[in-house]
């Protein structure tokens, strides 16, 4: 249990930076979660944090004491491997108490621990057997005890439910986040899943390219995110992104013409994106024309897809039965209190759309130029 | 009953492309196995039973060769023992255990040192056992021009050391084991490397250290092969006899001849063809034995079984 910090981390191979400088703050007994595409880093810094890879630069304290020079053997990490990495030839009672044959400790008080955390990921039925005899989420549960059983002050866990089905990844889902609560284990998960991050962690660190492009809460990254990355990374179905043109304290999308507001906005000229998530258009008498081009039902929501001058829009509507049938004709609308603006160029967020527009929220700033 | 005339056609055609099959894919092996392992067995227990000398005229099939095996030969039971130690030295401190430690160093060090080295391991492989022979005459010389006395008496000032004449066991489990070792090392490297990395990045993360790694991840993982070698070996280091023939030719005296080196020098420089088959005869069948008690010992059944890999 521990808080962790990263000044400046970063790690290259050769000429390769797969991390790049990076500063991190992770509170003790919090549960954060590094999203992203495969190859943008996050699991290089997993490493990292493990000892198994040592940074190129920069520093890494554990509750203030630098560890950048700790052998992972000697840094109390936990860790769980998307292939499990279980001992093979160990039944599952010695892989569970292997990490305790390296500390001081009666054996008859390591038995008990090991089975005490068996009982903790609901194993000690199967104490006796070897990996090759368990199921995918069984060997998932062995890892876990094998990392929890020293009680390490860090638990990091590699992409840990990308090989369980459907089912299986949802209740381990909630079962992870329960037992990091009670322990209260500061936890790191590597993931490329967002639905994973934002259902399990307390607070996201989204990585791009080495990068990090945003740190928040799973709900400052879906509502407030600080790049197109984040914005389109995060959320499904995907966002819609639309070019237009930033000139003159508004913003030019097609036909429609959006009023910027907040400090940036009028000095913001050129190309910018504005991004709409799909639940936030909806149906309605007046607004964007658009003709649907196809229609997904997904259960609780139905999402359109919509050909519009602006190009093809994704709208998601909150009703199991569709309201319009392909091939209708249909108008859209939206709250510029939801729209995100990015500029093109830096790919960051701009500026606020008249969140505080002087006629109101409900005053939508879109006029057709017809 | 015409309406199965197509069927049972069938099944004759299945039948004939079994045995196709059959013929096709053991064939070959079977060919090689009858030329170069069951012939010569059958030759040599023929003229094992025979009086086959030098001028490879036989006139009576007799048993005296057997007789001369178990009561008049001196010579026999030293050979014996004296390949029972070179063998056992020979596996247990180079083919097996360098073998190891080889596969061990070249494997934790960056990989292009590490290939450069097992490169260099293999060089006397490569080269013609005559020259790496030579080089082993050169490195024991007993003058002060040998490699080995250039350190010892030029360097130190200790007196010179003859180790053919003094440790000449020594010198051949030496020479034998050097060149040994890299089998092994490759068979083990190869093995090493298969272990999924992340089993080792889990172990340090465990808490183990290098040599706890080696103990509880890397071994039992390469059990079988450590089996496959220690079998091979055996029986390869029992029936091999090149460089003690080439460096010591069995001396001095007879303090290097090992039971294969002693039977080609009954065969084929004393001319007693007979006597040299029945003694072959003996190794073989130590041959078969050992590689039986090991196969048993070491469950290289399971070997053979369905593969072990655990996909991941």
């Amino acid at each position: 249990m521990a808080r962790i910090e990263l000044n400046s981390i970063t790690k290259a191979w050769g000429d390769v930076v797969a991390v790049e400088p990076t500063d991190l703050t992770i509170d003790d007994g919090e549960f954060v979660a590094i999203l992203g595409p495969s190859g943008c880093g996050k699991s290089t810094t997993l490493f990292m944090l493990a000892g198994i890879y040592a940074p190129t630069g920069g520093e890494m304290t554990f509750d203030g004491h630098l560890v950048n020079e700790v052998e992972a053997k000697d840094r109390n990490v936990g860790i769980v491997f998307q292939s499990y990495a279980l001992y093979p030839h160990m039944t599952v009672r010695d892989n569970i108490g292997f990490p305790l044959k390296f500390k001081d400790m009666p054996k008859d008080r390591a038995a008990a621990l090991v089975e005490e955390t068996a009982r903790l990921v609901q194993v000690e039925e199967l104490l006796d057997r070897r990996p090759s005899q368990l199921s995918g989420g069984q060997q998932q549960r062995v890892a876990l005890a094998r990392a929890l059983v020293k009680t390490p002050q860090l638990l990091l866990l590699d992409e840990p439910l990308s090989n369980l089905d459907a089912t299986l990844r949802l209740s381990m889902r909630t079962e992870i986040r329960a037992l990091q609560q009670r322990t209260a284990i500061t936890t790191i998960l590597v993931t490329h899943d967002q639905i994973e991050a934002t259902t399990m962690a307390d607070r996201i660190i989204c990585m791009s390219k080495g990068r990090v492009e945003q740190i928040g809460t799973p709900e400052d990254l879906y509502r407030r995110p600080d790049s197109l990355f984040v914005a389109a990374f995060i959320g499904a179905p995907p966002i819609n992104l639309l070019p237009g043109r930033a000139a003159g304290g508004g913003l030019t999308v097609g036909q429609t013409r959006l009023a910027l507001t907040g400090e940036a906005a009028g000095q913001t000229e050129g190309d910018a994106v504005l991004g709409l998530r799909p639940e936030h258009l909806i149906f309605a008498e007046s607004g964007i024309p658009g003709r649907i081009d196809g229609i997904e039902p997904m259960g609780r929501e139905v999402l359109y897809r919509i050909d519009t001058p602006l190009g093809e829009l994704r709208v998601l509507e909150g009703s199991a039965v569709p309201s319009h049938g392909v091939g209708a004709a249909v108008h859209l609308r939206f709250s510029a209190d939801d729209s995100l603006v990015f500029d093109a160029a830096s790919e960051r967020r701009i500026a606020e759309v008249c969140a505080h527009a002087p006629a109101g929220h409900d005053s939508m700033e879109q006029r057709q130029h017809a | 009953m015409a309406s199965f005339a197509p069927a049972s056609g069938f099944a004759a055609s299945q039948r004939a492309r079994q045995t196709a099959n059959f013929v096709l894919f053991l064939g070959p092996a079977l060919v090689l196995l009858a030329l170069f392992f069951v012939l010569p067995v059958i030759v040599d227990i023929t003229i094992a039973f025979t009086d086959m000398g030098q001028t490879l005229r036989v006139s009576e099939f007799t048993t005296k060769n057997f007789e001369r095996m178990l009561g008049g030969d001196r010579r026999l039971s030293a050979a014996l023992g004296l390949t029972l130690i070179y063998v056992f030295c020979t596996l247990a401190v180079f083919n097996v255990t360098f073998g190891l430690v080889l596969a061990l160093t070249t494997t934790a060090i960056p990989d292009r040192v590490g290939s450069f080295f097992r490169a260099v391991w293999l060089l006397p492989r490569m080269s013609p056992s005559v020259v790496y022979a030579l080089l082993w005459a050169w490195v024991v010389d007993p003058t002060e021009r040998g490699l080995l006395n250039q350190f010892i008496n030029g360097a130190f000032g200790f007196e010179v050391y003859d180790m053919m004449n003094d440790h000449p066991l020594m010198l051949i489990v030496l020479a034998n084991g050097f060149i040994g070792a890299s089998m092994g090392m490759i068979i083990f490297t190869s093995a090493i490397r298969s272990i999924p990395e992340h089993l080792f990045y889990a172990a340090r993360a465990d808490g183990a250290g290098g040599l706890h790694i080696v103990w509880h991840v890397i071994l039992p993982a390469i059990r079988w092969p450590l089996s496959f070698i220690t079998v091979y070996q055996t029986l390869s280091l029992l029936v091999s006899f090149e460089y003690i023939w080439l460096i010591t030719n069995g001396g001095p005296f007879f303090d290097t001849t090992v039971y294969a080196l002693y039977v080609y020098q009954r065969a084929f420089e004393n001319g007693q063809y007979a006597y040299g088959a029945a003694l072959a005869l003996v190794l073989v069948v130590i041959g078969i034995a050992a590689a039986l008690l090991m196969w048993r010992f070491m469950d290289m059944k399971r070997l053979l079984q369905q593969p072990r890999i655990e996909v991941q």
